[in-house]
């Protein structure tokens, strides 16, 4: 606990008494400052464009969510590992956080053990989460909130540099957003590490997925009022996402077989390139269909939905081992290969109406197993898929004002 | 942090806020009338005298609240009676002039909390019919509800009792004379004010005495006991913070305006006493002159969720749209759900039939759809209704207790709807199975 002289104190217009209870604690270490709560949400009730909310070190439990509807402001703690905001005494609210209000930026601190969502950013544009980690401290458990840093319906997302743990979901997901760049950030043991769903125009890159049951899914689901396509992945270092399933049944997530690198389901307009996938035990990279999620009925699907993943490009990614595990269905065709499924796992579902998939793998010795999902695997068999794209997306552009560095 | 009574030490002195407050009014005034006098050059400067008269005058008026209805067209007044709204004399509280009690077919439920709902509007002004969407209300009109338990007979102070009691709407005070405060324990009065430029909601708590309610804007949790019979149950209430009366009452994300819910006419085409005997409601509007436009035939009307002779589609789609569709609509903060509840949707996939959940997570139950038809047991809607995790009830906020009774009929509701949506759970871990 460092000291703060009382000059300090006086210097910034704090009283004595003020400045002691920074620094009390109890016993389980949480800040001890009554009005600490009750401060902070008249805080966001009172924001206006251009405030910047500024919440000191030390670990403060919350009761309730804190909700923010005003535009233009910044939250920002005193470092990731020194202002934890702690839900784990929440009674009411659906996440830690709530957001509204456009123009939101949250920066250097810690969301911790929300009953729900950690934050939730809903129908904003320009959002900005920067050196953020939401987490769930006990494990990998069902029970553990959804999702981590979850905008949805936002334009303009930028997260980086954040850390994602223990979701139920996804650590980090982006639901039915456009223009976003989701990079150098770090999920771990959640179900989803990184997810992109229903979402247009993403670049996910310079992230570390490991330890999730998938690390980076691309995913596309139906009865949902916005579509998504065109996101890149690259340049991720996407390794051992092994950590058995624990999504609740019935989720988006919970058909994702432990030991997935990158995943793309049912999105078009894919490009997963320089990655370094490695040691996803069922396979580095797969391709598939609202099919194969177990999802499907045909009253539960609208006629407007394109259940079909197309135009996807791998190429020049670096695989290593992976597939030699692989979940309860595939390992059969693991067997019939000689243990080991191929780095890139396609379900072989195609749209009869359209001519060419355009699924494309470039990548070097990487090979391709195309699973006949459609029949149950009986025609599965390794496939060369020697194409690429007519044109290569172009990176996601942010307002600068998003991208400046405080 | 529980902030169980945060009104009961802002209470201690009543007086000396009211006064501040009144200083502070008095002093605007004064420099309301510098400003006036300067800008007209005829007028010669305040006068001493003049000063002395208006303190006087102010002070005295400074002693009480407002007798009448007062709208405040900015700021956000700290204490209820700043509004004139009621009348809190000899265990009675008592509406004052103008305000209409009015009651919805099937209200919104609040963890078991009775409802007494006013509308006021400013002399002259009316509303517009709307035949779907809330009543087009007047600038300056007051909407307040106010949320009280019965308490047992046996408790001695009904504002400092933590045990409340189940009720059955027949059983209510229905407010319409105000309400008998020796049975009751007053929790919260809600405001929702129309403003030039547009709704704002306020949250009033009560305090211990119920003689006065203070603007709580961050909310308040409250711990109660509820007595149904012979269980008991503990459970928090929660006051909403001013943001998250947004969380229901914002109708369309894209304005971000608030709005009322209830004031739609198909919830108020019922009858309920009041002036005129027991007549409907929006008729009593008209004749009021609260409403204009209401055509004679072809309104609107949901059903009493608790009316058995009614159509149990009719009841369940009431239901949920009155404790559902503010959020779940094409533009309201659930829309992203892909849900859609109001009981005018039509499409048996928008209102959750084989509809997979998209963003639930845990909320979802380990069940495969929101509504699957002839099996309550494996549909997330009675699911999440019948959770009491912040992680995964419905709603998500204004509720900490089970309504067993709204539980109790969705779920007859889905048990009697026909069709399938092909379950397969055994292809569920894996991929590619079928």
């Amino acid at each position: 606990m460092r000291f703060v002289p009382f000059a300090v104190c006086a210097l910034a217009g704090l009283t004595l008494a003020g400045c002691q209870s920074a620094h009390k604690t109890d016993s389980e270490g949480f800040v001890v400052d009554p009005g600490f709560e009750q401060h902070l949400q008249e805080q966001l009730l009172d924001a206006k464009p251009g405030t910047v909310i500024t919440i000191p070190a030390g670990k403060y439990a919350l009761t309730r969510s804190l909700s923010l509807t005003a535009d233009g402001v910044t939250i920002k703690g005193a470092g990731m590992d020194k202002t934890v905001l702690s839900f784990a005494k929440q009674t009411s609210g659906a996440e830690g956080m709530l957001v509204t209000g456009d123009d939101f930026t949250l920066e250097d601190l810690t969301l911790q053990n929300s009953k729900g969502d950690a934050l939730k950013i809903n129908g904003t544009k320009d959002a900005v989460m920067r050196r953020v980690t939401a987490e769930w401290t006990g494990g990998p458990k069902t029970s553990n909130g959804a999702y981590g840093l979850y905008p949805v319906q936002v334009s303009n997302v930028l997260i980086e540099d954040c850390v994602v743990k223990g979701a139920s979901d996804a650590g980090i997901y982006v639901g039915q957003s456009s223009n976003i760049i989701v990079r150098n950030n770090r999920a771990e043991g959640n179900v989803a590490g990184i997810e992109i769903e229903n979402s247009t125009d993403a670049d996910v890159y310079g992230n570390t997925t490991t330890g999730n049951t998938g690390g980076i899914l691309v995913f596309n689901m139906p009865d949902l009022p916005v579509p998504g396509s065109k996101t890149r992945v690259h340049d991720n270092k996407v390794i051992a996402n092994n950590t058995p399933n624990f999504g609740a049944e019935g989720s988006a997530v919970r058909s994702v077989p432990a030991g997935s690198g990158v995943v793309v389901n049912s999105n078009d307009d894919v490009e997963i390139f320089d990655n370094e996938i490695a040691d996803n035990q069922t396979a580095n990279v797969i391709i598939s269909s609202y099919f194969s999620t177990g999802f499907d009925t045909e009253r539960g699907r609208s006629a407007v939905y394109d259940p079909y993943p197309q135009n996807i490009y791998v190429t020049g990614n670096t695989f290593k081992g992976g597939g030699d595990k692989p979940g309860a269905g595939f390992d059969k065709l693991a067997a019939a290969l000689g243990g080991r499924l191929p780095d890139v796992l396609w379900d072989g579902f195609t749209d009869p109406k359209v001519a060419d998939a355009g699924i494309c793998v470039q990548n070097g010795d990487a090979k391709v197993l195309d699973a006949d999902g459609a029949h149950k695997f009986a025609g599965a068999r390794l496939v060369t898929l020697d194409c690429k794209p007519a044109a290569r997306l172009r990176p996601v552009i942010l307002p600068a004002s998003m991208t400046k560095t405080s | 942090m529980h902030q169980g009574s945060p009104s009961r030490s802002v209470a201690a002195d009543p007086s000396r806020r009211s006064l501040s407050l009144c200083l502070r009014a008095f002093a605007r005034e004064c420099l309301l009338r510098i400003f006036a006098s300067l800008r007209e050059p005829g007028r010669q400067p305040l006068k001493a005298a003049t000063m002395a008269g208006s303190v006087i005058l102010a002070l005295a008026s400074c002693h009480q609240a407002p007798s009448d209805v007062t709208f405040h067209a900015a700021g956000f007044p700290k204490t209820l009676d700043e509004w004139g709204l009621f009348t809190v004399k000899d265990h009675r509280i008592t509406p004052h002039k103008g305000m209409v009690t009015y009651e919805l077919a099937t209200p919104l439920f609040s963890d078991y909390a009775q409802k007494w709902r006013t509308i006021w509007m400013p002399p002259g002004a009316s509303a517009r019919y709307e035949p779907e969407k809330t009543l087009d209300f007047p600038v300056g009109t007051i909407i307040t509800k106010t949320f009280y338990y019965t308490v047992p007979a046996s408790a001695p102070s009904p504002g400092e009792s933590n045990e409340v009691v189940k009720m059955t709407p027949a059983t209510y005070q229905t407010g319409v004379d105000g309400l008998d405060l020796r049975h009751v324990r007053l929790i919260e009065t809600r405001l929702l004010v129309h403003r030039a430029d547009g709704w704002i909601g306020l949250p009033y708590v009560w305090n211990a005495d119920q003689t006065e309610a203070t603007l709580q804007r961050t909310g308040a949790d409250i711990p109660l006991t509820f007595i149904d019979g012979a269980d008991r149950t503990d459970f928090v209430y929660s006051v909403p913070n001013q943001n998250q009366c947004g969380g229901c009452h914002t109708a369309d994300y894209r304005t971000r305006a608030l709005g009322p819910i209830g004031p739609k006419a198909r919830h108020l085409n019922r009858d309920f006493p009041g002036p005129g005997g027991n007549v409907n409601q929006l008729q009593r509007l008209v004749r009021l002159h609260y409403l204009t436009g209401l055509p004679s035939a072809n309104v609107p009307r949901d059903a009493a969720f608790d009316d058995a002779s009614a159509p149990l589609d009719a009841r369940a789609r009431a239901y949920l749209d009155v404790n559902c569709a503010h959020c779940h609509s094409p533009t309201g903060p659930a829309r992203v759900s892909g849900l859609w509840l109001h009981s005018t949707v039509p499409d048996p996939r928008r209102i959750g039939v084989c509809k997979p959940p998209v963003a639930a997570g845990g909320g979802g139950g380990d069940r495969p759809y929101d509504i699957v038809p002839g099996r309550p047991d494996l549909s997330i809607l009675p699911f999440r209704m019948a959770s009491t995790d912040p992680g995964a009830m419905m709603p998500e906020t204004g509720r900490s207790l089970v309504h067993q009774e709204g539980v109790a009929l969705i779920e007859q509701w889905i048990a009697q709807l026909k069709g399938e949506c092909r379950v397969d759970r055994d292809g569920r871990d894996q991929m590619a199975m079928r």
